[in-house]
């Protein structure tokens, strides 16, 4: 069987998967922190359209998805911004699900298909669709790398990022495109419904596991690169959708990051540097030291453990 | 001592003459003429008028919707005006002013530490990863010792307390070596040693990095014996200069355009305006603030 699993004819999927993973990970990681997750989720829905619509008029899946991840996400990013973002999130969503109902009932053999898309066909993947998998990949990763310092500061408070001449609309704008171009590589792999749980379980519990951004932007990437292996071994001895075992492990990672979270907490914060005498160099003598019951405090709040588990 | 400088609604000196200022003469850092700022048709900020040197710490009153944001957005250059000038002495790019705002939600499970925020502040705007580098970590440890938070460096930033995350954006903010450092309200929600802590650190900073510092507050009484001047608002204008020639019955009746009462009781004033009584005050012996905010 393992044979089977890793023979030439998998190879292409297990590829893939991986470029999928990585992809879906370093995004994630600002999805999850930005707040971003109903966009996360939007956006892949209306790539569904796309695939529908590439179905009907016979042209390339990941074109159509492609197309319309890219609509969907300069379309929130545009009307989000004067507006209530979730709002104008959701009906795009539903506009473009509703355009996507219209183009699966003028298809003729839609259900097998239909299913794929919504949940994910890893197994038909050919090695010729990993040219344009890999270019869009490296393109979103590059997107990643160059805005990463402007995404980390609007990350932590917009105004901080403002106040500096970053315009946060401008970040925003180019992370939903990154988004858009996660979800065109995932959805024809793990498929519309769970695109958004490759983005989110990974990077929830990476956040929990590493204190440090770059830290935790790299567990994310590995555990998203678990998630995909496992679940591809697991459908392909199953025979049950792959998108069940991404979106179920998605789960567990958040479960075992509040688990890890809650036993090392953030106790490490003060400690020895207590003792680190120009811990108080301001130069105002008069200021009292800040270390004592403050810095106990905030220990206090890191080591109350998180509401599920105890 | 020079004479002190007439203080009018229009065009206050914010100080020709704060308290143990360093010496000399310094150039103003901000200058802000005829500032006028219209927020959904009506007139927020109206000719609003004051300078700030090097070194001083300047204390920006006023109660809820006084325009106090509104005012720290328009000298950042990220709230447009109708009329006026802000000018900052020198040039002009991300890192001449810094800026705390008003209220910053640190997620606390946010994998951001104290230093990576420092460190941010010292290049966040800028395109790429910001590779790690022992002169750019040694910098952001200087900056979160200089505000007495190096201690806080490896928590997390929405872990900390409010006064801890205070500290932290101010060495955010300072990271970028501004010559004008604004803060509001940085006092609300924090508890009474905290807020002295911050003041007392906001006072040093003036001195030991010579910057310039604007906070707003809606309570001037924990400014007041760091403080050098004050820009006062009401109704969309302002009175500034010293506290003592300001936070008068007469100059504030003038701002308020009706008869206000600055009235003494414990070490406190209470400004009443009308029927209403608000306690914003200020303990008005100046020259008395003035040497408990310095000492030699
Ligand atoms: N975007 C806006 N549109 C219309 N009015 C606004 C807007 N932002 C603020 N305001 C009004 O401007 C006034 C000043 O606001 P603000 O500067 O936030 O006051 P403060 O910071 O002193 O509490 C308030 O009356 C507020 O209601
Ligand atoms: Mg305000």
């Amino acid at each position: 069987m393992g044979a089977g699993l890793f023979s030439s004819f998998m190879t292409g999927t297990w590829l893939e998967a991986s470029i999928v993973a990585v992809a879906a990970g370093a995004v994630g990681f600002f999805v999850v922190v930005r707040g971003a997750a109903f966009a996360a989720h939007a956006i892949p829905q209306g790539a569904f359209t796309g695939a529908a619509g590439a179905a009907l008029v016979g042209v390339n899946t990941l074109a159509g998805v492609g197309v319309f991840s890219f609509l969907a996400a300069t379309a929130i990013a545009r009307w989000g911004r004067r507006a209530r973002r979730d709002v104008v999130t959701a009906l795009i969503l539903v506009g473009l699900l509703g355009l996507g109902s219209l183009f699966l009932s003028m298809s003729l053999e839609y259900s097998a298909q239909t299913f794929s898309l919504l949940f994910g066909e890893p197994l038909a993947v050919g090695t010729g669709e990993l040219l344009p998998t890999g270019a869009i990949a490296a393109a979103c990763l590059a997107l990643i790398v160059a805005m990463y310092r402007r995404l980390m500061l609007t990350s932590v408070a917009p105004e901080l990022a403002a106040a500096r001449g970053v315009n946060p609309e401008n970040v925003e704008t180019w992370f939903l495109l990154s988004v858009g171009a996660a979800t065109t590589l995932a959805l024809p792999v793990v498929g519309a419904l769970l695109v958004f749980s490759l983005m989110i379980g990974p990077p929830s519990a990476a956040r929990f596991i590493a204190r440090r951004p770059a830290a935790a932007v790299a567990v994310s990437v590995a555990l998203a690169l678990v998630t995909v292996w496992v679940a591809i071994a697991a459908a392909f001895y199953s025979g049950w959708p792959l998108g069940f075992f991404v979106g179920v492990l998605g789960v567990v990672w958040y479960l075992l990051g509040r688990l890890v979270h809650a036993r090392t907490g953030d106790a490490r914060s003060t400690g020895d540097a207590r003792s680190t005498g120009d811990a108080r160099s301001t130069g105002d003598a008069r200021s009292p030291a800040p270390q004592g019951p403050a810095a106990g405090a905030a220990l206090r709040k890191a080591l109350a453990p998180p509401g599920i588990s105890s | 001592m020079r004479s002190p400088v007439g203080t009018t609604l229009r065009r206050g000196r914010a100080s020709d003459e704060g308290p143990a200022l360093p010496e000399g003469s310094p150039p103003p850092v901000l200058v802000v003429e005829g500032l006028t700022v219209t927020l959904g048709g009506r007139e927020v900020l109206k000719d609003v008028s004051f300078n700030l040197h090097a070194g001083e710490l300047a204390g920006l009153i006023g109660s809820n919707g006084a325009g106090k944001t509104t005012l720290l957005r328009a000298v950042l250059g990220l709230q447009g005006t109708a009329a006026g000038t802000v000018t900052l002495s020198g040039r002009r790019d991300h890192g001449s002013l810094g800026y705390v705002p008003q209220k910053v939600s640190l997620d606390p499970d946010l994998p951001v530490r104290a230093r990576d925020l420092v460190a941010l502040g010292i290049d966040g705007q800028r395109l790429g990863v910001g590779l790690h580098s022992s002169s750019r970590r040694a910098r952001a440890e200087e900056l979160l010792s200089s505000v007495g938070a190096l201690h806080l460096a490896d928590a997390r930033v929405g872990a900390l307390s409010g006064g801890e995350q205070q500290r932290v954006l101010i060495a955010h903010a300072l990271a970028s070596k501004p010559r004008l450092l604004l803060l509001d309200e940085p006092l609300a929600n924090l508890d009474l040693r905290s807020t002295q802590e911050t003041v007392s650190l906001l006072a040093g900073l003036t001195r030991s990095h010579g910057v310039a510092v604007l906070v707003s507050t809606h309570d001037i009484n924990p400014l007041l014996p760091f403080m050098h001047c004050v820009v006062y608002l009401a109704g969309g204008r302002a009175a500034s200069g010293r506290t003592a020639e300001v936070v008068r019955s007469d100059v504030l009746s003038r701002l308020y355009g009706q008869h206000v009462d600055v009235l003494h009781a414990h070490g406190r004033v209470i400004v009443s305006v009308g029927d209403e009584h608000r306690e914003s005050g200020c303990e008005l012996a100046p020259d008395d603030c003035a040497e408990e905010g310095q000492p030699a």
